[in-house]
Formats: structure tokens, C-alpha cells, sequence
């Protein structure tokens, strides 16, 4: 679009901001990503399979696997339930809620870690329960998934709540003096009003299970083979100066980060679509 | 399908909206609710509709308590203001919404809900559009899918809350000429949300003014037009003129004017309003009689069918009043002009009547 010189800067000032960008962004973004790849491929690409089909390496990518089928259902269920009620009904404590959703986001992962660490440790009193019952939850799969879970359960609900807000419960309402169900209501009006909203969370909710590092690492152990996942797989090979297969991993990790951009990008094109309807 | 509202109440919070209403709705009848803002009209659309609880009192249709029915099961069809026309589903899959969701046993064939359909889609004169999205509609057109919507569960009573509020005057006009001729072909018994008295007037069989939660008149636009049960009704179904005084011993004082009223009950002085429309104001060169007082000429608007002339009377009030044409084009009024203003018509209401 032209637009007026009086209403826009001088040309040497956009073209200086322009250009800091893109300084910016090759030198801390893309030459890295770069380099992932040209580090990953070094030692021919016959070391960088290898580098896949390695138990541990298995056993890290099914990990992880197994930690996102169950953490990001758990977050999607509960992004439903948590905007629903607090955008359809109006009860105490609403802005309380609101807040405590925030909280992991504001938590830093090390110390959510910690605490869950603390929760249920053999000698505390929630761990000891579990500890009686036979079953292990730190230094093993279901603290893992507990903690992932818990950081990464602001992403649906917070993607679902300002849009559900403006969208108000008319057609709910019209839904019901229709003679629909609250099932048939939820299905046929409420969900496909917010399907893209709600793919968009899902999606940065996998991103951010799949790449947790800090809270995880504290509630793992490190258990080669059992309870790594695949940053700490990657972490382990790097501290063992396997670099090779280190960015090997993380160049799977790289490729996933950036099909998972295209998927958001898709999604934020067809939200603006239907907004503009 | 008839409707009987028995002393009916609903708080939100400390906040009364309804207050010990009643009143009966005849089958086949078209009904307005008709009031400012804040006055309670919608959340009693809403409760009959069963998308509000109200705290006390009885809301039958046919004669049955609907207090233990659920929105669904009262089977009403209601257009909200806003059309709230499901976005993802085109024009006819809104229609055949109704429909579809109906359990196995009671839900009609596919080629029966596409003739059904249609049938609606031609009685809004529609039909064309089926495939759009209601976001490709305009909102005349968008109301009418609302509709035919409501109508396609075959309702016994239909509900519109503020149906026109939302669209451009000109549309608005067309779109309510349009429902009196539906209903009159339909019959189905109906009650409609207003804040608009022309389209109350135009469109209703009987109008139901309400304020502050209670209802100040029920009758036909005739009565509610020419009998105003009282001072907020008189006020709020036209413009008008308000005229501060006092009576004693059987006569109004109003600035230098004197009344007398010789038919008064009223024995102790008292404060009192006279209210007159500003089509019943005339005004003259020089005083046709005792009732006339002294006004300057501060505005006169010739746009429109008739004259609107702004004075000030010669106690500082404002006084506005409508004449015609010709009759301003015979007198030659102007700006600034000391003249004479004389009532034909009016209406005392006691000021311990609070509005």
C-alpha cells in the first residue's frame, strides 16, 4: 500500500528498522537453526540415522510420545471446562480462577518441578500414600506427566477464553429454544464456533510438552532408557560430546517446532478468514 | 396458544426488574412490551421464554404453570435482537436446525425437512439464499432467517426481543409493515420488545407499557395514545411540554396564568404538572384569551411536514411547538418576535404522582 510521506517516517528510518530485524533475526535465529542441521549432518548421513535408532534414543522419542498423549487431552479437556465456566456462567471467585491459570506461565518450570518434587517424594505425606500403594510418581513416567501437564496448561484455556468472551451465549441460547440439547447445543453450535481457537492451543500445547525441559528434568532422574525424554536425551549426548547425534535429535526436534509453525500459521489464516466473514 | 402472567417478580441481585406483574395475552394475539431501557420488558420476554428463572408468581400457557419446563420443552420461538444466526452453518442449515435436533422417533425425513425449509425460506421470500452464510446477509435479512428459524419448530407462541433494533430506520419500517402482514396470515400469538412507540403503535394489537419493572397501561395503541393512564405514559408515548404550577382552591396557577377547575376533588394546595404535546400549542400575535401567556421566539425549523418553533415562555421555561405550513407562512412568525402561546389541549397530572 502507498501511503502519504506526511503520515509515514522517512524512508532512511525504515529501512534502518527494517534491516536491525533482519540482522537480528538471521544472527539469533536462523543461523543457529542452520547450524542444528549442518552439525547433524557432519559425520555423513548414515551417523546421523544411527543416531535415531539407538534404544535410548527410541526409548526418549516414545517417552515423550506417551508424556504428549496424555498431558495435552488432560489440558484440552480442562481448557474446555475452565472457559466455559468462566465465560458462560457467572459465579464468585471468577477473577481468582483467571488468575491461577496464569500461574504456571508465571512459575518458572525449575521450581514447578520442585514443588512437585516436594508433593510427592517418598517422605511426604502425598508420596508416602503413593509410595504404600506400590506406585512411583518422581523419577519416573507419571511424575513426567505431571509436570508437563501442569506447565503447559495455560496454553488451551487462555486461547479459548477471550474468544469465547466476544462471542457471548446468544446462539447457545437460540440453540436451546430450538429445542436442542446442552450435548447437542455443545456439539453442533459452541464447539465448531470455536474449533480453530481451540486447534490453535492445542497445538502451542504440544509444542510446549514436547519441549519442556526445566520441569522435567528436575521430577526425571535421568534414567537412561526409562525416564529421559528428548531434550534430556539431548542434553545427556551433549554432555557426553556426542555432538553428532546431540544435533541429530535436535534436528527432529527443529523440523517438529517448525511443521507445528506451518499447522499454527494455517490455523491463524483460517481464524482471520472466518472473523472476516 | 394463550398466556397468563401472574404476579410475576424477578430480582437480579438487589435489584428489583420485575415487580407484581399481570396480565393475560389472548391466542392469536400480537402484543408489544413497550419501555425506556432498564424497565424490564426483555428479562420478561426472557422468563416467559424460560431463558430466565423468575423469583415468584405464575407464568401458564394454555393454562398450565410452566414452572417446572424447561426452555426446550416450552416450545416457544424467539428472535433475539441480535439474530444470533448460527455463523458456520449456511442459511438453510440454520432453518433445518429445529428440526434436526429432534430425537429419532419425532424427527422428520431429510426430504421432508428440505421441503419444510424451503416452505419457510419462500413465506420470509428467502428462498434464494439458502446457500449463503448469514455473514453475506444483510440485517434485514439476516432478522428474516431469525424468523423463519423460530418457525420452523411449528411454535405456539413467538417471541421478539427488540426483533428491528438493530437495523437503519428505513429497513426498520419495511421489516414491521412486513410482520403485521405475517401475523395476520399466521396468527400465531405473539409478543414483541420495544423501546420504539411509533413501532408499537404501528404494529400491535394491544401494547403493554412498562417502567421500572411495573406495568403503567395495557390497551389498544387507540387507548394508550388518546387515555394515558398517567404522567409517565403521557410523557413517554409523544413529546411534550411540561408546565410546573400549583392548585388552590380549585385553581391552577401557572406562572401568570390562572385556571380554573372547577371539577377538581383536590382541596389543599398542592403542586401540579400540566402536560401538553406541542401540536396542541397555538400561537398568536396577540392573546385569544385568558389561558394565553407571553413567549419570545427563539428558533424556528422549517425542515419536515411540520413547523417545530422553539420558545421561551416570560417565566424562562422552554416550550417547543408544532405548527403547520401554512398556517406559519399566513402569520409570518420570525426569530426574536414576542408572541402569544395558547393551549388547546392538555393533561394535569398531581405531582405527588412520582414519574
Amino acid at each position: 500500500m502507498k501511503r502519504h510521506a506526511a503520515i509515514t517516517e522517512p524512508r532512511w528510518i525504515r529501512y534502518l528498522l527494517i534491516g536491525i530485524s533482519i540482522l537480528f533475526l538471521i544472527s539469533f535465529l536462523i543461523t543457529p537453526l542452520i547450524l542444528i542441521f549442518v552439525k547433524a549432518f557432519e559425520g555423513g548421513i548414515g551417523l546421523y540415522l544411527k543416531a535415531f535408532v539407538e534404544p535410548e534414543a527410541l526409548a526418549a522419542m516414545r517417552l515423550t510420545a506417551l508424556v504428549v498423549c496424555i498431558a495435552v487431552p488432560l489440558n484440552t479437556i480442562f481448557g474446555l471446562c475452565a472457559s466455559w465456566a468462566i465465560t458462560k456462567f457467572e459465579f464468585r471467585g471468577k477473577g481468582f480462577l483467571l488468575t491461577l491459570i496464569d500461574l504456571p506461565f508465571t512459575v518458572s518450570p525449575v521450581i514447578s518441578g520442585l514443588i512437585f518434587v516436594l508433593l510427592f517424594s517418598d517422605k511426604s505425606w502425598l508420596g508416602g500414600i503413593f509410595y504404600n500403594l506400590g506406585i512411583q510418581i518422581i523419577f519416573s513416567t507419571p511424575g513426567i506427566v505431571m509436570v508437563t501437564t501442569f506447565v503447559t496448561f495455560p496454553f488451551v484455556a487462555r486461547e479459548l477464553i477471550p474468544l469465547m468472551q466476544s462471542q457471548g451465549i446468544e446462539e447457545e441460547e437460540a440453540a436451546l429454544t430450538l429445542g436442542a440439547t446442552g450435548w447437542q447445543t455443545f456439539w453442533r453450535v459452541s464447539l465448531p464456533n470455536i474449533k480453530w481457537g481451540l486447534m490453535y492451543g492445542i497445538i502451542l500445547c504440544t509444542a510446549r510438552a514436547v519441549g519442556e525441559f526445566g520441569a522435567v528434568s528436575v521430577v526425571s532422574g535421568h534414567i537412561r532408557g526409562l525416564t529421559n525424554t528428548m531434550p534430556l536425551h539431548i542434553e545427556i549426548l551433549y554432555n557426553e560430546y556426542n555432538f553428532t547425534a546431540a544435533f541429530a535429535v535436535s534436528s527432529l526436534m527443529v523440523f517438529g517446532a517448525l511443521v507445528t509453525l506451518l499447522i499454527k500459521h494455517y490455523i491463524e489464516w483460517r481464524m482471520k478468514g472466518e472473523k472476516r466473514l | 396458544m394463550s398466556i397468563i402472567i401472574q404476579n410475576v417478580s424477578k430480582a437480579f441481585g438487589d435489584v428489583d426488574v420485575l415487580k407484581d406483574l399481570s396480565f393475560e395475552v389472548k391466542t392469536g394475539e400480537l402484543i408489544a412490551l413497550l419501555g425506556p431501557s432498564g424497565s424490564g420488558k426483555t428479562t420478561l420476554l426472557r422468563s416467559i421464554a424460560g431463558l430466565e428463572v423468575i423469583d415468584s408468581g405464575n407464568i401458564l400457557f394454555h393454562g398450565d404453570d410452566t414452572k417446572d419446563k424447561t426452555v426446550q420443552e416450552r416450545q416457544v420461538g424467539f428472535v433475539f435482537q441480535h439474530y444470533a444466526l448460527f455463523k458456520h452453518m449456511t442459511v438453510f442449515e440454520n432453518v433445518a436446525f429445529g428440526l434436526r435436533v429432534r430425537d429419532k422417533k419425532s424427527r422428520p425425513s431429510e426430504s421432508e425437512i428440505e421441503r419444510k425449509v424451503h416452505e419457510l425460506l419462500q413465506l420470509v421470500q428467502l428462498d434464494y439464499l439458502g446457500k449463503r452464510y448469514p455473514s453475506q446477509l444483510s440485517g434485514g435479512q439476516r432478522q428474516r432467517i431469525a424468523l423463519a428459524r423460530a418457525l420452523a419448530i411449528e411454535p405456539q407462541l413467538l417471541l421478539l426481543d427488540e426483533p428491528f433494533g438493530a437495523l437503519d430506520a428505513k429497513v426498520r419500517k419495511e421489516l414491521r409493515k412486513w410482520l403485521r402482514r405475517l401475523h395476520d396470515e399466521l396468527h400465531i400469538t405473539s409478543v414483541f420488545v420495544t423501546h420504539d412507540v411509533e413501532e408499537a403503535l404501528e404494529v400491535a394489537d394491544r401494547i403493554v407499557i412498562m417502567n421500572e419493572g411495573r406495568i403503567e397501561q395495557i390497551g389498544t395503541p387507540e387507548e394508550v395514545y388518546h387515555h394515558c393512564a398517567n404522567a409517565f405514559v403521557y410523557q413517554f408515548i409523544g413529546n411534550v411540554n411540561l408546565f410546573h404550577g400549583r392548585v388552590e382552591d380549585k385553581v391552577a396557577h401557572f406562572g401568570n396564568v390562572s385556571v380554573s377547575l372547577p371539577e377538581t376533588s383536590e382541596q389543599e394546595t398542592k403542586d401540579t404538572v400540566f402536560y401538553v404535546r406541542p401540536h396542541d400549542l397555538d400561537i398568536h400575535h396577540s392573546a385569544p384569551d385568558s389561558t394565553a401567556f407571553k413567549a419570545k421566539i427563539d428558533h424556528v425549523h422549517l425542515a419536515g411536514p411540520v413547523v417545530r418553533v422553539d420558545l421561551t415562555s416570560e417565566w424562562g421555561d422552554p416550550v417547543h411547538v408544532e405548527i403547520t405550513q401554512d398556517y406559519y407562512l399566513s402569520m409570518t412568525f420570525q426569530k426574536g418576535m414576542d408572541v402569544f402561546v395558547s393551549p388547546k389541549d392538555g393533561r394535569l397530572f398531581m405531582q405527588d404522582y412520582s414519574i
